[in-house]
């Protein structure tokens, strides 16, 4: 496509540069004896009233008919988009101002104001220009305006405003720059449109005037005598398309290389794969997964977020899945789940729900089980509910769906969850659109939806995090009440290792895509053992510990999630790491009652813990 | 001023419609006073005297000072703007100064073929495209078959830059003088209106189906779609009832916008066709410097697109009520 | 009046979808010279309004801000820039602080020469004198603000606002977009920084952890007021306000537990700050006031905020807890305690 866009707006540049001087005379030259004749050998195209040459006078049009559509676009595109950025540096009531004009003038469509203004300002090659850069300047205005908006919004304009910046400079140096790209494009696909609108206004005999002549006068022209000779008509018109179709290309393709995304390189199979360990299976499984892997292609690379997760959930059981941003454990559950976006690869060796291997079903069979056995509650109630449908819709579709509930009985059990949620008045709330609730309510309409199905399993993907402390409390309240009461198992994700501690039965902690240690979750304060999870906890601020002591900090990053990883992960930042950390991968295995951890030299018991344990 | 501005407040918190009606109005108000001025302005402000260009360079001067003084032409301007002002609440618009006949005749003979002319083309152009742009983004979410999505953006690229006056000949030449399918021109029923409304409506086809397309995908990127997917809910449903919905408004919001251009795009499409519409006249008016005409046919072709953005955003406030709030 | 910040009954309004909304009701607030004040709230609280209104953004700002014994009013860009070589701002996302296509280098020169102009030489040892104090390797400032990690991102937002040698600086949830432990080392830092340089500090956060580990005084907002100003340890000992105890209560706390609530949670949503209610702003939800106990209407009459003004310990509350009503709010001196939460068994919970 490049190819075809540059052949051809280099063919038009060249066309007008020297149109005019190879074919200007031809084209100027009257011909009695040959007046509005077809098609000839001599004359390609015909001639016109005059007897001129009618391919000589459309090629040699090409440079004022763009000529004119580039200035008028600039011009309109300079006035637009000043006032269009000034309104990101004004005051509040300057720029409602502003924008209100701006809107007032985009009411009416640019052409009927090309109109009106090519007749104001006189018709003629300059007025039309001019109308049309009046025309074309409140488009221009408007994105300027949206962009320069956005960039206002952010913290570093902010910040260059308490720095007490000059509007000058806030203009020149952190406005414009962001700006400009976007409206760059955007001026190339107005530049055809622009010479479009021109050649229409030369149609109506408001642009260019004879004897000047450009496509849009030719094809006026050639219209009059469209019955007896379609040709000297349709020529201009191919030539406007032509054009308009270069600039509109050359915009896509501008667009194209801003958003760049190169293939992704081929997949490789991960060389090292632990060993594997037995783990005693149980009747209460809901789920089990051994050695799940995500891999996602990316124009970098192949990113591998999840690096062999193992993990098991019983009935009633709340299971944390804590670790920092990056650690993959929002994927290992959009895995669990088959929710991963489209291009993200998973893999396992064994991935059992409710005791049957995934590979055993079929598709259709799998989404069954999925739909029936598993409810997911995502981070962020804001979005996660539908804007245009009732509550009503959206928590009762599922049932209706797959259990085949009647609409009565299916509201009749909303109501019954959501007085669960401890949230009366449900037939109002059903009625309601997800904009009407608050966040904590929609965070507990979510949960009473996500046992609508009774699902053995939910995943919480970090439920409370987008909350306040006080309805996060409340949300994980009510979690723990639905998994004793309904013995679901919940995995509840979550970046908060206090949270974590306080809410779960069992925490398993992520770390580069592996999960470093599982342990119960009273043991998190005091009972680690994984050098990570120890300076991880020492690293929490807390409401008890001394203040004045200071907190403790882990070293250096996480590994890149591009490259291989042969040893341990966390061998770079580890204190107390050894040889063969850096060589063989520690494997998850068990290390007391409930207690597993991945490392081949796990830290002693703290103090207070041998204490105890020797009681 | 705070305790009004409060009250104002508590107004809008109570009555958002209410707020948004009265918005509106003093929008469209504000807007007609534009065209209105606009138009009275036009006549009186053009380089050089219409009434002499009308009238032709060679009428004897006294003829000129009579038909200025007929227009009023002679007056201070305030005592003109009021006048005419007092003329259009009595949908008088003016006579024609080449043939002298009233504009307002002319236009109710013209007008509603323009619109006919506009509406057809805006329902094309709704029919095809809000499928058409959601059946695109469905097939090619996730960067799914790259070349469906060429050829996608590649055609709609044509299209959009197609110009309707320019495929208007086209078309002519065509399908009507070569291959004698359509009449080449002016209104002989149904068979007519096929080649005009193709051309005005294939360009905003294309721009709408690439809004429609980006709209779609955007929506298919978002959390509820993830939380509706979890749900294993049948595409059918998924699509048309989660998808479709959300799409809508922005979707309309630009088809909206598209439809006062289209009614501008009648100008040159019927000048083409030698449609009986407003927008020919026009066009022979502009040719034939009747100033007094042009000047009505933009005072009501922009009254029209007044009309119809109205029109439009009460349809979108209906529709999204949300939007009402958010614009309040 | 010490040295430092003072704000004298400060307002903050907005331009509301529905008119003007109070984001911050007549607040005062002192923080002197070389100490910290925790600001916390929920969202909506009007503790990242207040943040901005000191610095001169937000779109209407009444009431008294002086700093350094000098008063601060007018909007125009002289009076802001008078302001920002006194006062200055971090911000929570360190994704969205920095320019993106500016170098760190470029960053922090335009703040260092913001109000004073500097030749290249003295810049330049400025920039790495800059760098220096908040931790970061000097190659680090010909980098692009996308190639350094959330931790150095934000670490160069603290030295653009230290670039101008502010009397005071005001850290808006600066530690919320970060992970744990990044989080522990920018904390770590601030309080260094503060130690050495003397500013006054203003730290807003709804971690009330993080908040408690920098501050030497704790204020509460609650839509728009303040509700509770006393020295950390006394108000996390004990806390006057039913707000704050709620929410010292839902705060959930790695090596102790949650607290068994014997007060239920907060019922309710948090009141449109539009049409906040009277009296008291808390009553509707209050688990002592009058919903509860309905003789103590004076909490939806009277507003308790005048009160509290004088007293070191300060609580807008017309019955602050007497010893008997409820007792001293302990919070689990002992770690070990597991406070309610036993380590639970699956096995034995009903299948």
């Amino acid at each position: 496509m490049g190819v075809i866009t540059l052949t051809m707006l280099g063919s038009l540049t060249v066309l007008a540069m020297v149109g005019p001087a190879l074919w200007g005379q031809a084209a100027d030259r009257p011909n009695p004896s040959a007046v509005l004749q077809g098609p000839t050998a001599g004359h390609l195209l015909g001639t016109d009233h005059l007897g001129r040459d009618l391919l000589a006078r459309l090629l040699a049009a090409t440079g004022l008919s763009l000529l004119l559509a580039v200035a008028a676009t600039l011009l309109g595109a300079t006035a637009g988009i000043t006032l269009g950025a000034l309104t990101a540096v004004v005051g509040v009531r300057t720029r409602r101002m502003l924008g209100a004009l701006i809107n007032l003038l985009l009411a009416f469509p640019g052409l009927l104001v090309a109109m009106f203004f090519a007749v104001l300002f006189g018709a003629g090659a300059g007025g039309a220009v001019f109308a049309l850069a009046v025309a074309y300047a409140p488009g221009f205005a408007r994105i300027a305006q949206t962009l320069a908006a956005k960039v206002t919004e952010t913290d570093f304009m902010a910040a260059a405003r308490v720095l007490g910046l000059r509007r000058h400079r806030l203009l020149l140096r952190h406005v414009l720059p962001h700006i400009a790209e976007p409206l760059m494009l955007n001026t190339t696909v107005a530049a055809g449109s622009t010479l479009v609108a021109l050649s229409g206004l030369s149609f109506l005999g408001l642009g260019v005037q004879p004897p000047s002549y450009d496509w849009g006068l030719l094809l006026s022209q050639g219209l009059d005598r469209i019955y007896s000779e379609p040709l000297p008509a349709v020529a201009p018109g191919i030539a406007i398309v032509y054009a308009g179709v270069a600039f509109q290309l050359l915009g896509e393709m501008l667009a194209k290389a801003a958003a760049r995304r190169t293939r992704p390189r081929q997949m490789a199979e991960p060389a090292v794969r632990p060993a594997h360990v037995d783990r005693t299976a149980s009747v209460d499984q809901v789920l089990e997964v051994e050695d799940l892997r995500v891999a996602i292609p990316t124009a970098a690379g192949v990113v591998r977020p999840v690096r062999g997760v193992s993990l098991d959930l019983r009935r009633g059981e709340i299971v944390g899945l804590v670790g920092e941003s990056g650690s993959g454990k929002s994927l290992t559950a959009l895995a669990i789940a088959d929710l991963l976006p489209e291009h993200a690869k998973s893999t396992w060796r064994a991935n059992r729900f409710l005791g049957t291997d995934t590979k055993s079903l079929t598709r259709k069979e799998r989404r069954r089980q999925l739909a029936t056995g598993m409810a997911v509650i995502f981070q962020n109630p804001a979005s996660a509910f539908n804007p245009s449908l009732r509550i009503g819709t959206q928590m009762t579709e599922a049932v209706r769906a797959h259990h085949n509930t009647p609409r009565a009985e299916a509201v009749e059990q909303a109501l019954t969850e959501l007085q669960r949620v401890t949230l009366p008045a449900g037939h109002r709330l059903l009625r309601s659109r997800p904009f009407q609730l608050s966040g904590g309510q929609r965070q507990r309409v979510a949960i009473a939806t996500a046992s609508m199905m009774r699902p053995d399993l939910i995943i919480a993907d970090e439920p409370t995090t987008a909350l306040d402390v006080t309805v996060q409390r409340q949300i994980v309240d009510l979690l723990r009440r639905i998994r004793h009461d309904d013995a679901t198992a919940i995995l509840f994700i979550s970046h908060d290792i206090a949270l974590v501690a306080n809410t779960c039965d069992r925490v398993l902690v992520m770390y580069a895509g592996t999960i470093v240690e599982n342990l119960p979750a009273h043991a998190l304060a005091t009972g680690t053992r994984h050098p990570y999870t120890r300076a991880l906890v020492e690293s929490v601020p807390d409401m008890t510990a001394d203040r004045t002591h200071p907190l403790r900090t882990i070293k250096g990053s996480p590994p890149d999630p591009y490259g291989e990883i042969s040893g341990c992960p966390f061998y770079d930042r580890c204190a107390h790491r050894q040889d063969r950390c850096a060589q063989e991968r520690p494997v998850l295995s068990p290390l007391g009652p409930g207690h597993e951890i991945a490392c081949w030299h796990p830290l002693p018991q703290a103090q207070r813990e041998a204490e105890e344990a020797a009681k | 001023m705070t305790t009004m501005s409060a009250r104002l407040g508590a107004l809008a918190r109570h009555h958002p419609w209410a707020v948004f009606c009265c918005r509106r109005a003093a929008r469209l108000i504000v807007s007609l006073f534009l065209v209105v001025t606009g138009s009275f302005a036009m006549i009186r402000l053009i380089p050089g005297d219409p009434v002499r260009a009308a009238l032709g360079v060679d009428a004897a001067p006294d003829l000129v000072a009579a038909k200025r003084h007929e227009f009023g032409l002679d007056q201070d301007l305030l005592t003109q703007y009021r006048q005419y002002l007092r003329h259009l609440a009595h949908g008088d618009l003016g006579v024609s100064l080449v043939t002298g006949e009233p504009v307002a005749d002319l236009v109710r003979a013209r007008l509603p073929a323009t619109l006919l002319l506009a509406v057809l083309a805006f329902a094309c152009v709704l029919v095809v495209a809000l499928p058409g742009g959601l059946i695109a983004a469905v097939w090619t979410r996730d960067g799914r078959r790259p070349r469906t999505e060429l050829v996608f953006t590649t055609a709609t690229s044509v299209m959009a830059g197609m110009p309707d006056f320019v495929l208007a000949a086209g078309l002519t030449a065509g399908l009507a003088v070569s291959l004698r399918l359509f009449p080449v021109s002016g209104d002989l029923g149904p068979q007519s209106y096929v080649l005009p409304v193709l051309a005005l409506a294939l360009a905003p086809t294309a721009v709408l189906l690439r809004i429609v397309r980006v709209e779609t995908l955007k929506v298919l990127a978002e959390d509820y779609l993830r939380a509706a997917r979890a749900k294993r809910l049948p595409a059918f449903s998924l699509y048309l009832r989660h998808v479709a919905p959300n799409t809508l408004t922005a979707s309309l919001t630009v088809a909206g916008n598209l439809l006062p251009a289209l009614i501008a795009g009648t100008v040159l499409v019927e000048k083409v066709f030698a449609w009986p519409g407003i927008g020919s006249a026009m066009a022979q008016s502009v040719a034939a410097q009747d100033y007094a005409v042009v000047e009505a046919t933009v005072l009501v072709l922009g009254a029209a697109v007044l009309v119809v953005n109205l029109l439009v955003d009460l349809a979108l406030a209906l529709l999204d009520p949300r939007s009402v709030i958010r614009k309040t | 009046m010490s040295a430092g910040l003072a704000l004298h009954d400060v307002t903050v309004r907005h331009h509301g979808p529905f008119g003007p909304v109070t984001a911050v009701d007549r607040v005062s607030l002192e923080v002197p010279d070389g100490t910290t004040v925790g600001l916390v709230g929920e969202s909506g609280s009007g503790k990242s309004s207040l943040a901005r209104a000191v610095v001169g953004l937000a779109d209407s700002c009444s009431g008294q801000i002086t700093v350094g014994g000098r008063q601060f009013r007018g909007r125009g860009v002289p009076d802001r820039r008078r302001l920002g070589q006194q006062v200055q701002l971090v911000f929570q996302d360190p994704d969205t602080a920095l320019d993106p296509r500016m170098t760190i280098r470029q960053t922090l020169a335009e703040a260092a020469g913001a109000f004073v102009r500097l030749d290249r030489r003295t810049r330049e040892q400025r920039i790495s004198a800059l760098l220096e104090r908040v931790g970061l390797d000097a190659p680090c400032a010909d980098r692009f603000p996308q190639q350094l990690s959330g931790g150095q991102r934000q670490r160069v937002a603290v030295a653009r606002a230290l670039a101008v040698d502010p009397a005071v600086l005001i850290a808006d949830e600066i530690t919320s977009a970060l992970d744990v432990s990044i989080r522990a080392a920018i904390l770590t830092m601030l309080r260094d920084l503060q130690r050495r340089m003397g500013f006054a500090m203003v730290f807003i956060s709804h971690d009330l952890a993080a908040v408690r580990s920098v501050s030497d005084v704790i204020a509460v907002m609650y839509l728009g007021r303040i509700v509770e100003v006393a020295p950390t340890e006394d108000l996390l000992r004990s806390p006057q306000h039913p707000y704050t105890r709620t929410l010292l209560d839902s705060v959930p706390n790695l090596r102790g537990g949650w607290r068994s609530t014997a007060e239920p949670l907060l019922a309710g949503e948090v009141p449109d700050p539009a049409a906040p209610p009277s009296g008291c702003r808390f009553h509707p939800r209050c688990p002592v006031g009058p919903n509860r106990r309905p003789e103590r209407d004076i909490c939806i009459t009277q507003d308790p905020q005048y009160e509290a003004v004088g007293r070191p310990h300060q609580a807008a509350c017309h019955f602050p807890p007497t010893a008997d009503d409820c007792p001293p709010h302990a919070r689990n001196v002992d770690p070990d305690a597991n406070g309610d939460r036993a380590p639970r068994i699956p096995r034995e919970l009903p299948s």
